[in-house]
C-alpha cells in the first residue's frame, strides 16, 4: 500500500488544481476536508499517516502544510486509542474527523465505536452527545487479499446511535462531510477504495445532501436495482446493458445505510414491482438481507417476482485477480439476476407484444 | 374438466369461508347456477359456476376457510358424466381442515385383488403407491408407462377416472390429475391486480418461473377475458331449484312494498347477523374506506336538480300501473346516473396501477345499508340498458337479498360506478367516499320542496341535490361538471329514460 500511496502522490499534485469541474472522488474528499477545516476551528483531522504522508490513499495530501500539525495530526498505530481520543475530543466540544486506514483495522476500535460513541448520549440521559466523524476505506477489488478487502459497513449499520454513510458519487464525496459534521451523533463514512480514482464533472450547483434520503440515480420502469457505495458504478453499467436488452432498470443509491430510507426504496418498487439488491458484502446477515426483508414487509403486494440479491461469494476474498473478480458482484451477475427477476420480457398469453409495452405499463 | 375456485368477491377479499354446497357430486349444473354459499367478511354470497357440466368432485368441506383461488370443486365438462364418480371423489388435499369422511364407505368396501382391505382411511391422492400392488378392484386397466408415472408422482390410480377406451387411465389422465393439485403460483402483485381487474386467476396461464402468474399475464387475461365479472346469470327458472334459494324468494314475495333505495332496513327478516359478522363487516368497510381516503384525492361537486318534470311524469306513470309495478323516484335517478356515466365515460371505470381503465358497460353499485349496521353495494349490471320497470324490479330484488344476506357473487362485483342515496334519510346532501378502485361516486340527498326561481318568479319545486365525489387522479373538475350537467339534463326528460 505504501507503493500505491506514493505513486498517487505524484499524480495528485499535477491534477489537484486542474480544471474547475473535472475532478476525482479523492480530490472531492480533500476539498470537503479543506472546507470543513476552514469553516470551523473546532474541526481537526486525526489518523495514521494523515499528515506527513498525506493519507494512505492520498486523501489528505497537502493539508498538513496548509493547516499545520495541530489540526492534521498523525497518530500512533492504535485504532482503539485514537478513536477513543476522538470521542473524548468530541465530548470536550471539538469536531474531530478521525480517519481509520481501512475497515478491517476499525475492528480494533469497534469497542470505542459501539460501546462509547454510539451509547454515551443515551447513557448520560442526553447530556453527552458525541459529534464525531469517522472516515474509513472499505471494499475489495484491488488485489489486497482477505485481510484488506472487507465490506463491513453493514455491520456498523446494525448499530443504533450512529449514522452510516456511503458516498458513491463525486458529489456525495464532496458534500457529505459537511452534513456529517452538522449531525450531533457519531457518523461513519465508508469510502470504497475502488472509487478514489473515479473522475468526473463536479456540478458547481451541487448542494449539501439530505442524509435521510436515498436517491434514484437512474430512472426506470421494469425493475429496481438497489445498491450503494462501490457497487453503484457496476450497477449503473448493468442498467445500461439491461436497457439494450429491453429491460428498463431503475437504480437506487441508498447513500445512508443507517437509517435506511425505506420510502424511496418502496416508492421505486411500487413503480417497478421487482427488485434486486446489490451489495459487495457477504450475503448472510448482510445489509442486502435487511433491504430485501424490508421490501417483503412493506411492499409485498407490489412484488411481481421474488427479490434477489447479488452479493460477494462467502469466502475470504481471494488475492488472485481472476478469483477475486469471480468472488465479487460484477456487472454480468447483476444483469443475469435482473433478467431472472424481470422474467420473460413478454408472455405467450400476451400474443407477442413488444417487451416495452408487455409489462409495467398499459397504454 | 374445469375447476371451480374460491372467487374474489371484491378487491378487499382474500379468503372466504365455504358455508355450504348447493349441489352434490353428480349433479348437472349450468353456467350461472349458484352452486355454493361463500361467507365473506361482509355477507353470505351464492357463488355461480361458469361452466355447463357435472359436479365431479367437491374438494372442500363446508366450514372451511380457504384463500381466494383455491379449487373448491371439479366440474366435469365432458360429454358423458359418470353417474357415480366413485373413488374419483376422494378429496384432494387442498385445505388443511378438510375432512374426508364422505368417501370412507366407498373406499373401505373395496378390497384389492389380494383380498387385503385397504386402509380404513380413504387414500389421499399423494399416498405412495406400494410397488407391485395389484390393480385395485374392477381391475383398472393401466399400462406400464402410466403405472410408472403414477408411482413417480405418488398418485393413487384408484383415485383417477380413466378417459381412455374402456375407462382406461391414460397418461394424460395422470398428468391432469397431478397438474390440478399444485396451487396456482401467483406473485403478490399479480394477485392484487387480479382482484382489481376482476380476473379469475384459475383461468390465467403463468409465464413466470415454474409457471408463476405475473402481472403481465393478469393484464393479458383482463384484456381477453374471462373474468369473474360475468354477464348477469341466466334466469333463475333455468336453474335447478335449490333449497337455499327458496327462502330468499319467499322473503322477496313476502315484502309487499320493498323500498330498495331507502337505507332503512327492509321488513324481511334478515339472515341472522352475528356479532362476528357485524364486526367483520365493520372492519372490511373500515379498511376499504380508509384505503379510499388514503389513496384517492377526492374532489367534490354538487348541483341542485329540479325534479318537478320527473316526479309529474312518475306520478302519471304510476297511476296507470298496478301497485306492485309502481316506480320510486330512485328508478329515474339511478337510470339517469347510469346514462350520464355512459355519456361521460371518464367517470365510469377503475383506477388501477397508476392509470384509468374504462369500465366495460355501466354497472352501478347501489349502496344498501343493513339493519344492525353495515353497508353492501350490490351491482345493477348494465344499468344504462335497463328500462325503468326492469331497473326497478332488479333494484327491489337486490336490496331485499342484500338485507337477507343472499346475494350472489356476481351481484357484488364488477361495479364501475357507485350511487349512494339518502333520499329517505332527510338530509339534503351527501358527499360520498369513493369505492376503490372505482373513480367516482354519485350521491343523492332528500327530495324536498324548495323555493326557487321559475321563469322570473319565485316558485316552489321538488328539488334534489346531486353530488359527485370523483378521483382527481382520473378526472378533473370539468369532467365532473359535465357529468352533473348531463345528469340534470337527463332528469328533465324522464320519458326518455
Amino acid at each position: 500500500m505504501t507503493a500505491e500511496g506514493s505513486a498517487k502522490h505524484e499524480t495528485e499534485h499535477s491534477t489537484e488544481y486542474g480544471t474547475e469541474h473535472k475532478t476525482t472522488y479523492r480530490e472531492a474528499l480533500r476539498e470537503a476536508l479543506r472546507d470543513a477545516l476552514r469553516a470551523d476551528d473546532r474541526v481537526f483531522l486525526m489518523g495514521e499517516d494523515v499528515g506527513r504522508y498525506g493519507g494512505c490513499f492520498g486523501v489528505s495530501l497537502g493539508l498538513l502544510e496548509e493547516f499545520g500539525p495541530e489540526r492534521i495530526r498523525d497518530t500512533p498505530l492504535s485504532e482503539s486509542a485514537f478513536v477513543g481520543a476522538g470521542i473524548g475530543a468530541a465530548l470536550a466540544g471539538m469536531r474531530p474527523i478521525v480517519e481509520i486506514m481501512t475497515v478491517n483495522f476499525s475492528l480494533l476500535a469497534l469497542d470505542q465505536i459501539l460501546n462509547n460513541a454510539a451509547t454515551l448520549l443515551h447513557m448520560s440521559g442526553g447530556q453527552l452527545p458525541v459529534p464525531l466523524v469517522i472516515r474509513m476505506t472499505t471494499g475489495a477489488g484491488r488485489q489486497l487479499a482477505a485481510q484488506h478487502s472487507h465490506s463491513l459497513e453493514g455491520w456498523y449499520a446494525h448499530i443504533p446511535g450512529i449514522r452510516v454513510l456511503a458516498p458513491a458519487t463525486i458529489e456525495d464525496a464532496r458534500h457529505m462531510l459537511a452534513a456529517a459534521l452538522a449531525d450531533p451523533d457519531p457518523v461513519l463514512i465508508f469510502e470504497h477504495g475502488a472509487l478514489y480514482n473515479a473522475s468526473g464533472e463536479l456540478h458547481p450547483d451541487a448542494r449539501i445532501p439530505d442524509l435521510d434520503r436515498a436517491v434514484v440515480r437512474r430512472a426506470g420502469t421494469d425493475i429496481t436495482l438497489i445498491t450503494y457505495g462501490g457497487s453503484l458504478p457496476k450497477t449503473l453499467a448493468a442498467a445500461e446493458e439491461l436497457a439494450v436488452a429491453g429491460v428498463s432498470a431503475e437504480v437506487v443509491d441508498l447513500r445512508t445505510l443507517r437509517p435506511l430510507d425505506d420510502t424511496t426504496v418502496m416508492e421505486s418498487v411500487a413503480r417497478t414491482h421487482r427488485a434486486v439488491v446489490v451489495d459487495e458484502a457477504w450475503r448472510s446477515g448482510s445489509l442486502a438481507a435487511e433491504v430485501s426483508a424490508r421490501i417483503t414487509e412493506q411492499a409485498f403486494y407490489d412484488l411481481d417476482a421474488p427479490v434477489e440479491r447479488v452479493c460477494s461469494a462467502e469466502v475470504p476474498i481471494p488475492y488472485a485477480r481472476q478469483l477475486e473478480e469471480a468472488a465479487l458482484p460484477g456487472t454480468a451477475g447483476i444483469v443475469a439476476a435482473a433478467r431472472r427477476v424481470a422474467g420473460p420480457t413478454w408472455s405467450a398469453a400476451d400474443g407477442g407484444r413488444s417487451p416495452s409495452d408487455g409489462d409495467g405499463r398499459v397504454s | 374438466m374445469a375447476e371451480f375456485t374460491m372467487p374474489s368477491l371484491g378487491a378487499d377479499m382474500d379468503e372466504g369461508l365455504l358455508q355450504e354446497w348447493l349441489v352434490a357430486v353428480g349433479d348437472q349444473v349450468h353456467k350461472g347456477d349458484a352452486i355454493a354459499v361463500v361467507e365473506t367478511d361482509k355477507a353470505a354470497i351464492e357463488v355461480e359456476c361458469f361452466e355447463d357440466g357435472t359436479v365431479g368432485r367437491l374438494l372442500v368441506e363446508p366450514g372451511t376457510r380457504v384463500p381466494v383461488g383455491t379449487s373448491l370443486a371439479v366440474i366435469e365438462t365432458g360429454v358423458a358424466p359418470a353417474p357415480a364418480p366413485a373413488p374419483a371423489s376422494a378429496p384432494v388435499a387442498v385445505a388443511e381442515t378438510e375432512t374426508e369422511t364422505g368417501t370412507k364407505a366407498e373406499v373401505s368396501s373395496a378390497p384389492d385383488a389380494d383380498g387385503r382391505q385397504p386402509p380404513a382411511e380413504p387414500a389421499p391422492a399423494h399416498r405412495p403407491l406400494p410397488v407391485g400392488t395389484a390393480p385395485p378392484r374392477e381391475a383398472v386397466a393401466v399400462g406400464p408407462l402410466v403405472r410408472h408415472l403414477a408411482e413417480q408422482k405418488h398418485l393413487d390410480l384408484a383415485g383417477i377416472r380413466g378417459t381412455g377406451r374402456g375407462g382406461r387411465v391414460t397418461r394424460r389422465d395422470v398428468e391432469r390429475a397431478t397438474a390440478t393439485h399444485p396451487r396456482v403460483r401467483v406473485t403478490p402483485y399479480a394477485r392484487r391486480l387480479a382482484g382489481e381487474l376482476h380476473v379469475d386467476l384459475a383461468q390465467v396461464r403463468g409465464s413466470g418461473e415454474l409457471g408463476a402468474v405475473r402481472a403481465v399475464d393478469v393484464r393479458a387475461a383482463a384484456r381477453t377475458g374471462p373474468t369473474v365479472l360475468p354477464a348477469p346469470g341466466p334466469p333463475t327458472a333455468a336453474a335447478p331449484p335449490s333449497p337455499t334459494r327458496a327462502p330468499a324468494a319467499a322473503a322477496h314475495a313476502a315484502v309487499p312494498k320493498p323500498e330498495p333505495f331507502r337505507t332503512r332496513p327492509a321488513t324481511a327478516s334478515p339472515a341472522p347477523v352475528g356479532e362476528d359478522r357485524t364486526a367483520a363487516m365493520r372492519k372490511a368497510i373500515a379498511a376499504l374506506m380508509a384505503r379510499s381516503k388514503r389513496e384517492i384525492p377526492h374532489y367534490y361537486l354538487s348541483t341542485t336538480v329540479d325534479l318537478d318534470t320527473a316526479l309529474t311524469w312518475l306520478h302519471t306513470h304510476n297511476n296507470a300501473c298496478p301497485v306492485a309495478e309502481r316506480l320510486l323516484p330512485a328508478a329515474p335517478l339511478l337510470k339517469a346516473a347510469a346514462l350520464a356515466a355512459r355519456q361521460v365515460p371518464e367517470l365510469n371505470g377503475f383506477w388501477t396501477d397508476g392509470h384509468f381503465e374504462p369500465g366495460d358497460g355501466v354497472h352501478l353499485g347501489v349502496a344498501v345499508s343493513l339493519r344492525g349496521g353495515g353497508l353492501l353495494t350490490p351491482v345493477l349490471h348494465g344499468a344504462d340498458t335497463l328500462g325503468l320497470p326492469a331497473l326497478m324490479a332488479a333494484l327491489k330484488d337486490l336490496a331485499v337479498r342484500a338485507r337477507t344476506g343472499r346475494l350472489r357473487g356476481s351481484e357484488l362485483t364488477g361495479a364501475t360506478l357507485t350511487v349512494t342515496s339518502l333520499v329517505e334519510q332527510g338530509v339534503e346532501t351527501v358527499f360520498g367516499v369513493i369505492h376503490p378502485p372505482q373513480v367516482a361516486l354519485v350521491g343523492f340527498g332528500a327530495v324536498t320542496d324548495r323555493p326557487c326561481a321559475v321563469n322570473g318568479l319565485l316558485g316552489v319545486r321538488p328539488m334534489v341535490t346531486a353530488t359527485l365525489a370523483a378521483d382527481h387522479r382520473a378526472s378533473d373538475g370539468a369532467v365532473g361538471a359535465r357529468y352533473l350537467t348531463t345528469l340534470n339534463r337527463l332528469l328533465q326528460h324522464p320519458e326518455e329514460l
